[in-house]
């Protein structure tokens, strides 16, 4: 038999506000623990949340880009579980009425072109972060992260394959820096993915058994974690056994999935309509303010460079995928390089050094402008362009100013076209197989002459001009 | 040492204006007050917390400035409920879990009153968490009624009532939640009034029910509550809660005027279960303000019977979410000999709450659960909008309602808790006006046959203050049942 997977998406995202979500805290990562609170996230009694404006924008905005209806009047409600994490014993959440619904996606893999759909958008605070002390046997509280604003953001179950899973929360990952709303670090945890996975007979359209895994801390732990998943239960169900609808957890070192609870041990949340905060009431203008702030995303950015630049399809799809590329080469582009110079630097030696460092682009050091001046000096003919390539690598790690460091090490070419001819005579003379091999018609030894002149040289002339001398002393 | 009576007979209105004028200084009236406190708290136990130190240190430094006072409270002695958050002062909600509790923050209601120049002398005597009606739930022991000991002085906020009327300090802070403001006062024959839900902000009220929960005086006079009032309301950054509509100028505006002031009497308040003493007394309070222009009109009000059971249900599900916090994890008061996690909950919370603080706790938590969501909290939510819209309705013809408080004058200790139920059934009077969100105010209007305060209950629309008031005023202008005190004409 066949099996067809089916998999929903639960996405957390950490939202980039300077504050947390209902006091003044700062959402700064990190800090001695216990030092990012105040009587509020620590949910003393008596003190009251209050919803940060900027929140609420950032979840509207993340809400309109996934073409999702905001629900004007929208609602805090209370999520009841104890855990000392939490320090309220509830989350405030949003279950009744999210600020946004019934958005979609589009994605594209090998496969073709696909529509995610979007069930829903909500807030929601973050709790704090358990320590457990093996030498003490304790376990330590660290509120600093209670209170950090999220929005989860659920798809319906439209996936197919770990390929397409990929390909939206790259989609997502993008949209969410293209809006500034959030920096999406999964290894900070900013944007954290549960999966629920069943499987199904080809063909067939009831939904089978879900698990839900957890856990899942990079792109390669998901597509691992997926295909270990639907592999389990199609075992499982090839041996006529049973899947049992339970949370799972997936073991990065051990590559599998282990069960941490069943449907049965279910919490009850006993959800709640937030008594302590009035409903957000979001106007029509309001709204309308924000669709004009919206920045131009991926897709219509990657028609645009294409049109305008001439990128090729490819180039500018894998520029506008990510917000730093575009930041980088936009300002390149700003500063006047020529965009196609400035995109196949980019595509090529960037990324060749960026994975070869194992660097994310906006870890990187080096700026747009020293990619520009570099540029600048191929044009100019300063530099040629396998020089160009060796100072990109020098000075990449650091960012050294490219023209100080041409300089530096005295790689500016050589313009003084005596010497070129010279040393053209010179290689010549010393070579006279070879010239005798070219008269006899061998143009492959061209080449080789070339290469011995540049390499006398120091690889600083111009190598057009070196080859067109090279020419005209042997047929001259 | 009549001199002594004499000042603690006064309202806060006037010992301030003695105070303004030099006639006593801030430093006596503390001194007064503290002196009461040690011959009576003996018998009433109306103090958690007693400051009496800080008290006096604060009145010197008051009385220093007293050229600079605005308030016409400043320098006048008074004290909170022990729900209200007092920065460095123990904040306990009368119950064992939050027994060592001092908040590093204070209350927006404590700020205001610190800014208008009060002396707080210490934190009162309430039902745990301000769940109950009598005091009695207190893990510091039961509150007793100034007017006869053996009697409760009502509650939650019993402690604040009997200080008042106790003649232990000037005036209060209370909360109310389904009557614990009103119902004490009625009981201990103080004037008490529960503000319309947002006028004051809760932040720093521990809360029982967010949604019904408010803040406000109980003192001798309605002039004194409008003077506490003017200092509390007004829309607070940190409640998002609290309304942002014009507040103050209440005391200025009391004029005891109320010709043509139309009272609905609801006649589903008047009758099976209402003591007839009682009712006769409120009947007169009615006559009272007729005789002074107001008009009554008796009207139908069909919707008494949802309210005890909508209130119970809302009450006990918000109760259940906001004493989840108290867990031994970080604060308060935490069990021993705990196996695990579980266990440190289970123990803390069995050990920690009275037995009425869990029987809420498991009523809110039944509720709210999945599968009885809807035929309970989902219910009684509508029942509350049904409630609303009965007094809406009410306040098309009306410009106050008048009703009795509670159906019975204070009950004798240990009467109550044996019949949880009938103690619920008792505070149907009040309970409907937190659920519709109104200010309500309870004021002396009789005693009965043993000597006991009845009270009376003034109803208003939304922001309504200001004719509650009024109406109390014009009422006290007539009578003298808010200045009785329970130490008799031999305290003059």
């Amino acid at each position: 038999m066949t099996w067809e997977t089916v998999i929903g998406l639960e996405t957390h995202v950490e939202l980039a506000t300077r504050t947390k979500i209902f006091c003044a805290c700062t959402t700064a990562f990190g800090g001695e623990p216990n030092t990012h609170c105040c009587p509020v996230c620590m949910g003393m009694p008596g003190t009251l949340p209050v919803v940060n404006r900027k929140v609420v924008e950032y979840a509207c905005r993340a809400g309109l880009a996934l073409n999702c209806t905001i629900t004007r009047r929208n609602r805090f409600d209370r999520k009841n579980y104890f855990y000392p994490d939490l320090p309220k014993a509830y989350q405030i959440s949003q279950l009744y009425l999210p600020i946004a619904r019934d958005g979609h996606v589009e994605i594209e893999t090998e496969g073709g072109k696909d529509t995610i759909r979007i069930h829903e958008l909500h807030m929601e605070e973050d709790a704090g972060k358990l320590v457990h002390d093996p030498w003490t046997d304790q376990t330590r509280c660290d509120y600093n992260r209670c209170g950090v604003p999220l929005i989860e953001i659920v798809t319906e179950p439209d996936f197919r394959t770990a390929e397409q899973v990929i390909a939206y929360l790259e989609q997502l990952k993008s949209t969410l820096e293209y809006l500034g709303v959030s920096d999406c670090k999964m290894q900070e945890g900013s944007l954290r993915c549960d999966v629920n996975l069943s499987v199904r007979p080809a063909g067939s359209r009831e939904l089978g058994t879900r698990t839900e895994m957890k856990n899942l801390n990079s792109f390669k732990a998901i597509t691992r974690a997926i295909q270990y998943e639907a592999r389990r239960q199609i075992e499982l169900l090839e041996e006529g056994k049973r899947v049992v609808q339970e949370t799972r957890r997936w073991d990065d070192n051990k590559d599998a999935t282990f069960s941490m609870r069943s449907k049965e041990d279910a919490q009850d949340y006993r959800y709640f309509p937030e008594p302590d905060l009035p409903p957000l009431e979001l106007s029509e203008a309001y709204l309308e303010e924000l669709r004009a702030k919206q920045p131009e995303m991926a897709g219509a950015r990657k028609e645009r460079y294409q049109r305008e630049y001439g990128l090729p399809e490819y180039d500018a799809g894998l520029i506008t995928g990510q917000k730093a590329l575009v930041d980088f080469f936009e300002a390149a582009v700003d500063l006047g390089a020529p965009a196609r110079e400035v995109s196949n630097w980019m595509l090529g030696e960037m990324m060749r050094r960026l994975k070869e460092e194992g660097l994310e682009p906006r870890q990187m050091k080096l700026t747009a402008d020293n990619l520009a001046s570099l540029i600048q000096m191929v044009e100019e003919g300063v530099i040629n362009r396998n020089t160009a390539a060796k100072v990109f690598r020098a000075v990449f790690p650091d960012n050294a100013d490219v023209r100080d460091y041409v300089h530096k090490h005295g790689l500016e070419q050589v313009q003084d076209m005596s010497l070129v001819k010279r040393t053209v005579e010179e290689v010549l003379a010393e070579h006279p197989d070879a010239v005798a091999d070219f008269r006899q018609g061998s143009q492959k030894i061209l080449g080789f002459l070339i290469g011995q002149t540049m390499a006398r040289l120091k690889g600083k002339a111009d190598p057009r001009a070196v080859s067109q001398e090279v020419r005209q002393q042997l047929e001259g | 040492m009549s001199e002594m009576r004499e000042l603690l007979e006064l309202t806060a209105l006037e010992l301030g204006a003695a105070v303004k004028k030099g006639d006593v200084s801030a430093e006596e009236a503390t001194r007064t007050a503290l002196e009461a406190m040690e011959e009576r708290e003996g018998a009433l136990n109306c103090f958690i917390t007693r400051t009496g130190e800080q008290a006096l240190e604060r009145a010197k430094s008051l009385q220093a400035r007293v050229k600079e006072a605005k308030s016409p409270l400043y320098g006048v002695p008074m004290a909170f409920k022990d729900n209200i958050c007092t920065r460095g002062v123990k904040t306990s909600c009368a119950s064992r879990i939050l027994g060592d509790f001092t908040p590093p923050y204070q209350a927006t209601a404590a700020e205001r009153m610190e800014a208008a120049g009060c002396i707080c002398l210490g934190k009162l005597n309430m039902d745990e968490f301000a769940m109950g009606s009598t005091t009695e739930t207190s893990f510091y022991g039961p509150t007793r009624n100034p007017w006869d000991t053996k009697r409760v002085p009502g509650g939650s906020s019993g402690g604040a009532a009997a200080a008042v009327a106790g003649r232990e300090c000037w005036y209060a802070l209370g909360s109310d939640t389904g009557g614990s403001i009103r119902q004490p006062a009625s009981y201990c024959g103080v004037t008490g009034i529960k503000p319309t839900y947002g006028r004051v902000s809760r932040y720093g009220l521990v809360a029982y029910a967010s949604s019904l929960d408010q803040i406000g005086p109980l003192a001798r006079s309605a002039a004194d509550c409008a003077a506490v009032l003017d200092v509390l309301m007004g829309k607070d950054p940190r409640d998002s809660t609290s309304l942002d509509v014009p507040a103050g100028g209440l005391l200025a505006s009391l004029t005891g005027d109320v010709r043509g002031l139309k009272i609905g009497l609801p006649t589903g308040c008047f009758g099976q279960g209402l003591d007839s003493q009682v009712h006769r007394a409120v009947l007169q309070a009615a006559d009272v303000l007729k005789s002074r222009g107001a008009q009554l009109i008796e009207f139908d009000f069909p919707v008494m019977e949802y309210v005890v059971p909508a209130y119970y249900i809302i009450a006990a599900a918000e109760a259940s979410s906001n004493l989840s916090r108290f867990d031994g994890v970080k604060y308060g008061w935490r069990a021993e000999g705990y196996e695990d996690l579980a266990d440190l909950y289970c123990r803390t919370r069995t050990q920690g709450f009275g037995t009425e603080v869990k029987r809420r706790i498991l009523l809110g938590t039944f509720v709210l659960s999945s599968g009885y969501y809807d035929a309970y909290y989902k219910k009684a939510l509508q029942a509350k909008g049904v409630i609303k819209r009965a007094f809406d309705e009410a306040f098309r013809h009306c410009d106050v309602l008048l009703t009795p408080v509670s159906p019975t004058t204070a009950p004798r200790l240990g009467e109550s808790l044996s019949d949880p139920l009938q103690m619920y059934l008792s505070d149907i009077d009040t309970v409907s006006v937190n659920l519709a969100g109104l200010p309500g105010l309870s004021m002396p209007c009789g005693v009965d046959g043993a000597g006991l305060p009845i009270g009376c209950q003034l109803i208003g629309p939304p922001l309504g203050e200001a004719v509650l008031l009024n109406a109390a005023h014009a009422f006290q202008l007539e009578t003298d049942w808010h200045k009785r005190s329970p130490y008799g004409k031999e305290a003059f």
